[in-house]
């Protein structure tokens, strides 16, 4: 118990003196991202390339669990094509009549299978540092999609005096200057469908816009709601200020 | 009774059984008297029952969707995210209803401050206010734990840890509180089962807020007692009409926040599910809770950390007696109406110095803000004996109607002509 | 609202305070309804469960008189291979006179399976008789336990309190032996 509490305690000073420790990341580059301001949109074809990217690079190591085929509707995607996307994957069932796990090809309402199957099996595989899901990536970090794009570019030789410890890479963006996470992108890592040339900052631009979708699937609709909403209630509250005004207008 | 006059059959049967239609009209309606003189700083009553009525609402459909459980917590909530109809929607204005609500009662309770709306008799009425306040900040706190967060999680074993402070018992009682050795899904369980309860008990108190509010009726902003017809207007239609434009003010900033920048209030931390072994390099609480923070953190004693902390707002209930000031009303009272001022600033600087590390600066800076704060409350009572307070008009009807005196009446009633 | 207390205004006056009073408590009561829907709407099946609306199930396994219960948007669905017996039971009736007259053909896609939902049409009680044993009523089907419903080997109501035959959900075969229900 008192170990407990004293873990704890330890945890809320060491909380305070990390804060100091922790030397911040390089200031993120800003991002023109579509889907910010108000009437902000997600760009289908961006989104598009960032899910391939994604599928292609960086689902090796990250799920992205909170998301499920059919949800790629909203990239534009038909059922039809869902289908076979959904159906290249193989999922676990199951248990079946004999009490066994089985792998089946997955069905549009299957979310997408995290490559590994528990976080310690995904910590001993990468060193110690089990990669995070990246479904709330985009919300789960200070700066959301522009830390991700920044991220993935920041990746430079070190500076002389640094030093690097083993097995951990620099980078100018992430906190500490040190990730576990190697440079995933290079130029032509993937091979664009629609054709569009994939440099690194192409890459990294479009999968942080797609991590933005998977985080906030429904940036869109409250945009579009949030404007009439707000108009609504501007007129509203005009109407509700002239009756007040009537309203008192005998007073004096 | 108001002498409520209708010729409909229906409403007149139910009255006759069961008075409520009169009752709801002495209470909101024409047959509650009002000082004529009220300015927009009296609004924000009204509003924060607006945000306990949404913030229940929307609770009670998140309710039926969420599952208190460690293992299934996190993702219930990403559910609602997700999958549930409107369940973005819902949960955004929850979240976002609870700043809100925070945000409209400090400036209620800033205005009671001001004007002195303590003061006898109305004491009770100050008293309950704080009890409110104290069942919102345990509601919040538990509610901020429910989706289950990095923040969630390493938020209530911080809070709940400041319980071991206590002396010899309080292992004990941090234990009982937990349900176990570490927060844990006892924990969670029970802070779900409390988080649905307490805002029913902040409406029972709520009530008696109003039922003492209706003994002596609305202080205002002259801080004198409304005496006579002249220096009084019904509730309804004249503040009906004031509360629903301040309604519609509320909403269009609400909605822009909830449509807009749903995650402004949030830590991004809490979109990380809760992991028991690794705390989050920053953690800080809800804003609201910024300036207890600071306090809590002022002070390097761990017992005398937390008794200061709880003493900041436990004070405020002894308030009436410490300021003992016949004058109510900061605009008559030159030196007071100061230190309210330099108090308010003093409770930001602790707000903003809550968000930051307990480093350099920013620990000295916390702690003379700390003290700072205990040390208002004292300037204050010394202030009601030497202070010599402007003269008061003597009835509202004349500050309002004639104008002149010792507050220019159309700045300081604040309202349009 | 609009019979407010203050003293008369003529004229236009009147006029335009009645229609800021009527704009105001339009608008309030239109914002109101417009928000309430959210929060009924919450309730309606959300979209993960709308995904799950559809069930494929191998028959190749089962064998002739053989009944196997699979699940469909949360219901059993009751599958019977039917033998040549049973068939010609529920053919052998006469349709007029049944409480729910429906003929076995029109019940059916191919007369050896029987595909429905087990769901009693009475009060929603799972009727016996899918696994040996089981009671299957004065009619050789299925027989509901909670008011005593029979139902014959077409699952049409025969006896009992239930007002309809057992429903037929809709479903196709994919294959021979492969059947897609939703």
């Amino acid at each position: 118990m008192k170990t407990l509490t004293a873990a704890a305690l330890a945890a809320v000073i060491a909380l305070g003196a990390g804060q100091a420790a922790a030397a911040e990341g390089a200031a993120l580059p800003k991002y023109d991202w579509s889907f910010s301001g108000v009437f902000g949109k997600f760009d289908r074809a961006e989104l598009q390339r960032g899910l391939q990217v994604y599928r292609e690079v960086c689902s090796a190591c990250h799920g992205l669990k909170y998301v499920a085929f059919r949800n790629l509707e909203a990239l534009g995607y038909s059922e039809d094509e869902i289908k076979e996307m959904s159906a290249e994957y193989s999922v676990v069932d199951g248990p079946d009549d004999e009490g066994e796990m089985f792998e089946r090809a997955g069905r549009p309402s299957d979310y997408f299978p995290s490559p590994f199957p528990n976080d310690k099996a995904a910590a001993a595989a990468n060193n110690g540092a089990a990669p995070p899901d990246l479904s709330l990536m985009a919300k789960a970090r200070p700066g959301g999609p522009d830390h991700i794009r920044g991220l993935l570019l920041g990746y430079e030789d070190p500076p002389a005096e640094f030093e690097a410890l083993e097995g951990l890479s620099y980078n100018l963006y992430f906190p500490g200057n040190q990730i576990a996470m190697a440079a995933p992108l290079f130029d032509e890592a993937v091979e664009y469908a629609d054709g569009t040339e994939a440099t690194t900052e192409q890459m990294a631009t479009d999968v942080a816009s797609f991590l933005m979708w998977t985080a906030e699937p429904y940036l869109e609709e409250r945009h579009s709601m949030g404007v009439k909403v707000v108009l609504f209630l501007l007129v509203f509250t005009g109407i509700l200020y002239a009756a007040k005004r009537k309203v008192w207008s005998d007073l004096h | 009774m108001s002498g409520l006059k209708t010729n409909n059959a229906v409403i007149r049967w139910i009255e006759y059984r069961l008075p409520i239609f009169s009752f709801l009209d002495d209470a909101v309606g024409s047959g509650y008297p009002t000082p004529r003189n009220l300015n927009y700083w009296w609004n924000f009553g009204s509003l924060a029952g607006l945000a306990l009525v949404i913030l229940m609402l929307t609770g009670i459909m998140l309710a039926m969707q969420y599952t208190p459980h460690v293992i299934f917590a996190f993702d219930s909530v990403e559910r609602i995210m997700r999958d549930v109809n409107s369940g973005w929607l819902l949960r955004y204005i929850h979240m976002n209803g609870g700043s809100f609500f925070f945000i409209v009662v400090y400036i209620h309770i800033f205005r009671g401050l001001y004007y002195g709306s303590y003061k006898a008799p109305r004491e009770l009425l100050w008293i309950l206010g704080v009890v409110i306040l104290l069942l919102m900040m345990a509601t919040a706190f538990m509610g901020y734990v429910l989706p289950w967060g990095q923040m969630s999680f390493w938020g209530a074993t911080v809070i709940t840890n400041l319980f071991s402070a206590i002396p010899l018992i309080g292992e004990s009682i941090v234990t009982w509180l937990w349900g176990g050795f570490a927060v844990d899904n006892p924990t969670l369980n029970r802070f779900y089962a409390l988080h649905y309860l307490l805002p029913f008990v902040i409406v029972g108190a709520v009530v008696l807020h109003i039922w003492a509010l209706h003994r002596f009726g609305s202080s205002n902003p002259l801080g004198i007692e409304a005496n006579g017809p002249q220096d009084k207007i019904p509730f309804h239609p004249y503040y009906t009409a004031k509360d629903a434009f301040g309604v519609g003010v509320f909403l269009v900033l609400f909605a822009a926040i909830v449509f807009f920048a749903p995650n402004l209030f949030g830590e991004p931390d809490n979109y990380i599910p809760a992991n028991p072994l690794s705390t989050p390099a920053h953690i800080v609480p809800e804003w609201y809770f910024l300036p207890y923070y600071a306090i809590l953190r002022a002070i390097p004693d761990k017992l005398l950390g937390v008794v200061a902390m709880f003493g900041s707002i436990l004070i405020l209930f002894v308030l009436p007696w410490i300021d003992r000031s016949p004058v109510r009303s900061a605009k008559f009272r030159p030196i007071y109406k100061q230190f309210f001022w330099i108090f308010l600033a003093d409770c930001i600087v602790l707000g903003y110095i809550g968000a930051k590390p307990p480093e350099g600066i920013f620990l000295i800076v916390g702690r003379l803000a700390t003290a700072y704060y205990f040390l208002h409350f004292f300037i204050i009572f010394v202030l009601s004996y030497v202070e010599r307070p402007r003269p008061l008009p003597s009835s509202i009807g004349e500050a309002v109607l004639k104008g002149g005196g010792a507050a220019p009446p159309a700045a300081m009633a604040g309202e349009k002509a | 609202m609009a019979h407010s207390a203050s003293p008369t205004h003529s004229g236009d006056g009147e006029t335009r305070r009645d229609f800021l009073y009527l704009a105001a408590a339009g608008f309030g009561a239109l914002g109101t309804a417009v928000a309430v829907w959210p929060l009924i709407d919450s309730m309606n099946p959300s979209a993960e469960v709308l995904a799950l609306s559809s069930t494929e199930v191998d028959l190749a396994p089962i064998e002739v008189g053989q009944r196997i219960t699979v699940v469909w948007r949360g219901k059993p669905i009751f599958i019977d291979r039917r033998s040549q017996e049973a068939i010609d039971a529920a053919r052998a009736v006469s349709v007029e006179d049944l409480p729910d007259p429906q003929a076995d053909e029109d019940r059916v896609q191919k007369a050896e399976w029987l595909v429905m939902i087990g769901i009693c049409t009475h009060l929603g009680c799972i009727p016996k008789g899918q696994t040996a044993g089981d009671p299957r009523g004065e009619f050789g089907g299925w027989f509901c336990p909670c008011h005593g419903s029979h139902y014959d080997t077409a699952g049409r109501i025969r006896k009992g309190p239930a007002p309809k035959n057992l429903f037929i959900p809709p479903y196709e075969f994919t294959a021979d032996t492969a059947l897609f229900i939703g």
